[in-house]
């Protein structure tokens, strides 16, 4: 096999790692500090999809506001509907079971799952809408020596790996970010310090969903915006982060990238296998490190 | 502790009791077969078996469920002066959910057909469990040729389209226009494989040849490296041998690594007008491709289809039209031959010639074969389009016995 055709696979790989790497990200966070696991995250994601979608072509349909939001805007509109969205979920449902085992919170938001993508695969079609309203800035392929890479989809990846070392950068070097993982440690004292726990919370919460809703808007210009959408990638994202070691924000990124490579060498080296090569990793990650690659023991 | 064991006792009792209602109904339940010139159950009951929730539901799923009642409608409700049921349930493309679900219609719900059936996998298996239990499938969705070849049976009709026909009205033009070499991406489950096998027979039969394959698992999400592995192979022809979400995510991907444009060809081997309709026409202009149903091919199938219309907010694919197609001649055939008795409505539906809105001339083989026209279409250019779902045109028609694989040559034990 040429270099020329290992290099173009690995950067196909790569495109596919940023959004398990986004993903995981937000499921990181979110279990990290919150101790729930979010299986509503695919759904999230689809969301953050069809807002986009929704925003660019139907609002005079179905709203009749004569308008349309474009990708750029989309990408601050969505992800901050989806935030409030999760916002409202935790505050009414979720804190409501922190007391309780994880797998209470885990049935909750597969519900949550259940009940979006119903909804939506009650309007739209499941084998996906195009849509329409990738940048023209964006469109085109460029030469990249070894192969012609579409240029959306470089961007695509630039700008999420950009988000990802951000997020990692807030929660492990700044301020608020210690102040997160204080309320993580121990919230009784970090309360008696005056911080207001709850409220933090709520936020990460958000804030994680709204990083997947990110990702679905990134995701729209290149696969169908559908229903399903979340709900095929969500299995593989948890795989990614129990490798990456449950909580770990940098494991979550790291493993992320470099699953999305496996993956997409798998899918020259023996394709059939490119569907299980993840699962097979994370077996053989939990039989020889348990709490995954990047991840504490407790 | 105490109280756990207590419980488990408990629960084996009630167990015991409900399997001993069960058994008992059952019982009760089981001399309700056809007597001469009756009516099982006193009711006719259609099954619809589809995919409602996964990657085939726009092009079958709960469309199908509104073909059914539409033909049931337009019979009047009522066949022999009994009440005409229907039950629909989701298959979740799994072979032993199809088949559970088909059991227990058959033995516990007095369904006397089963239609719908896309998904290959499940196809089979609830048509091979049907015809152990002589209950007549009639099959509109699954593609696969098992369903009329080596796994034929009694009892199994396979109505709309197989995966015979579909490629050699697409292959031979194709071919026939200097597309020789042929890579395919394949969908890795039977249906996948049996469309390769079968436009590859196609393709060398006319002296084409095929460079490679690659198998992507069903619900591939990025076809990109599988696109650049067929693009690296030189060939001239890209044969796409999956279906549904698949197909328009290969295609719209292709689009993306400007695939067409650097001198490729893509040949859609199973492309639904939902799929056209998904992808656009700016993406989709030009493709080619095999079936047997076109919403707007003549006056009787646009009456028809607008009406569809209306209940489903999207126009039919040629399986939801072959769903009312395929209820449509069942019931009829119940009422030429006075019975719902599976043998007695299977040889009448071998004696008929089926003609309504979907099929003209059509007829119904010993080895279960539903045999019929289909047609070469094209996707439409954007300017073309008069309205929303105006999107293909008619190419020419496929005769019927050049599309299907002929009696004589049927590897099906009932064909002989």
């Amino acid at each position: 096999m040429s270099t020329q055709v290992i290099m173009a696979q690995a950067l196909l790989g790569l495109n596919v790692g940023v959004f398990y790497a986004m993903l995981s990200l937000g499921l990181a966070v979110i279990f990290g500090l919150l101790n729930i696991i979010n299986f509503a995250h695919g759904a999230m994601y689809m969301l953050g999809a069809f807002i986009a979608l929704i925003g660019y072509s139907m609002l005079e349909e179905w709203f009749g506001i004569s308008m349309e939001i474009g990708f750029w805007p989309s990408l601050i509109v969505a992800p901050l509907f989806v935030g409030i969205l999760g916002v409202i979920i935790e505050r009414t449902m979720l804190k409501r079971l922190y007391e309780l085992d994880h797998i209470y919170g885990l049935l909750l938001t597969f519900g949550i799952t259940l009940i979006l993508q119903g909804l939506f695969s009650n309007y739209f079609n499941v084998s996906g809408t195009p849509y329409p309203g990738q940048p023209e800035s964006l469109s085109g392929v460029l030469n990249l020596g070894f192969m012609y890479f579409p240029t959306y989809r470089l961007f695509a990846i630039v700008f999420s790996i950009v988000v990802c070392f951000a997020t990692w950068y807030v929660i492990e070097h700044t301020r608020l970010g210690s102040r997160l993982r204080a309320g993580v440690e121990n919230p009784q004292l970090t309360q008696a310090f005056g911080l207001n726990v709850p409220l933090m919370i709520t936020l990460t919460f958000g804030f994680g969903c709204a990083l997947a809703g990110l990702a679905g808007v990134l995701a729209a210009p290149i696969y169908s915006v559908s229903p399903l959408m979340g709900a095929d990638l969500i299995i593989v994202v948890f795989a990614v982060v129990v490798i990456g070691g449950m909580g770990s924000i940098m494991g979550a990124i790291l493993s992320g990238l470099a699953l999305g490579l496996v993956e997409g060498l798998t899918k020259v080296i023996y394709p059939p296998a490119a569907s299980t090569v993840i699962f097979f990793l994370m077996v053989l990650v939990l039989l020889f490190r348990p709490a995954g690659l990047f991840g504490k023991e407790k | 502790m105490f109280n756990e064991t207590h419980l488990n006792l408990n629960i084996k009792h009630t167990l015991k009791g409900i399997v001993g209602a069960v058994s008992l109904l059952s019982l009760a339940a089981a001399p309700a077969f056809a007597a001469d010139g009756k009516l099982s159950d006193d009711k006719v009951k259609i099954g619809v078996l589809s995919d409602m929730s996964g990657v085939y539901k726009s092009l079958e799923g709960p469309g199908a469920v509104i073909a059914a009642k539409m033909a049931i409608e337009d019979f009047g409700g009522k066949v022999l002066g009994k009440n005409i049921e229907i039950i629909s349930a989701d298959h979740q493309n799994k072979p032993d959910i199809g088949a559970s679900t088909a059991r227990e219609w058959i033995d516990s719900k007095q369904v006397d057909m089963i239609t719908a059936l896309d998904n290959s996998s499940v196809g089979l298996a609830v048509q091979g469990l049907a015809s152990d239990k002589k209950t007549i499938t009639m099959n509109t969705g699954a593609g696969t040729t098992a369903l009329t070849e080596e796994q034929c049976s009694k009892y199994g009709i396979h109505y709309v389209y197989d995966t015979h026909a579909l490629p050699v009205g697409t292959a031979t033009a194709i071919v026939n226009n200097g597309g020789k070499k042929w890579f395919f991406i394949t969908a890795d489950y039977a249906f996948g494989h049996s469309l390769q096998d079968n436009t590859s027979k196609v393709v060398k039969d006319l002296g084409g040849e095929v460079v490679g394959n690659v198998n992507a698992p069903l619900g591939t999400n990025d076809f990109s490296s599988y696109l650049l592995q067929a693009q690296s192979s030189g060939a001239d022809v890209i044969g796409l041998a999956n279906a549904g979400q698949d197909t328009v995510n290969a295609i719209k991907q292709a689009n993306q690594f400007q695939i067409v444009q650097s001198g490729q060809k893509l040949a859609g081997m199973l492309v639904f007008i939902t799929d056209i309709q998904s992808m656009g026409l700016d993406i989709a202009q030009g493709l080619q491709f095999t079936t047997a149903f076109v919403w707007n091919q003549d006056d009787e199938a646009e009456k028809w289809s607008r009406e569809f219309f209306k209940r489903h907010g999207a126009m039919p694919t040629m399986v939801q039209a072959g769903v009312y197609s395929s209820v449509s001649n069942y019931l009829a055939a119940v009422k030429a031959a006075g019975t719902d008795d599976s043998d007695a409505v299977r040889k009448q539906l071998g004696e008929m010639k089926l003609n309504d809105m979907f099929v003209k001339n059509g007829e119904i083989l010993s080895n279960g074969l539903m045999l019929h026209d289909m047609y070469l279409v094209e996707a439409k250019k954007p300017g073309e389009s008069k309205e929303e779902w105006d999107l293909l045109n008619v190419v020419s028609k496929i005769p019927a016995k050049d599309a299907y694989i002929p009696l004589a040559e049927s590897a099906c034990a009932l064909a002989k």
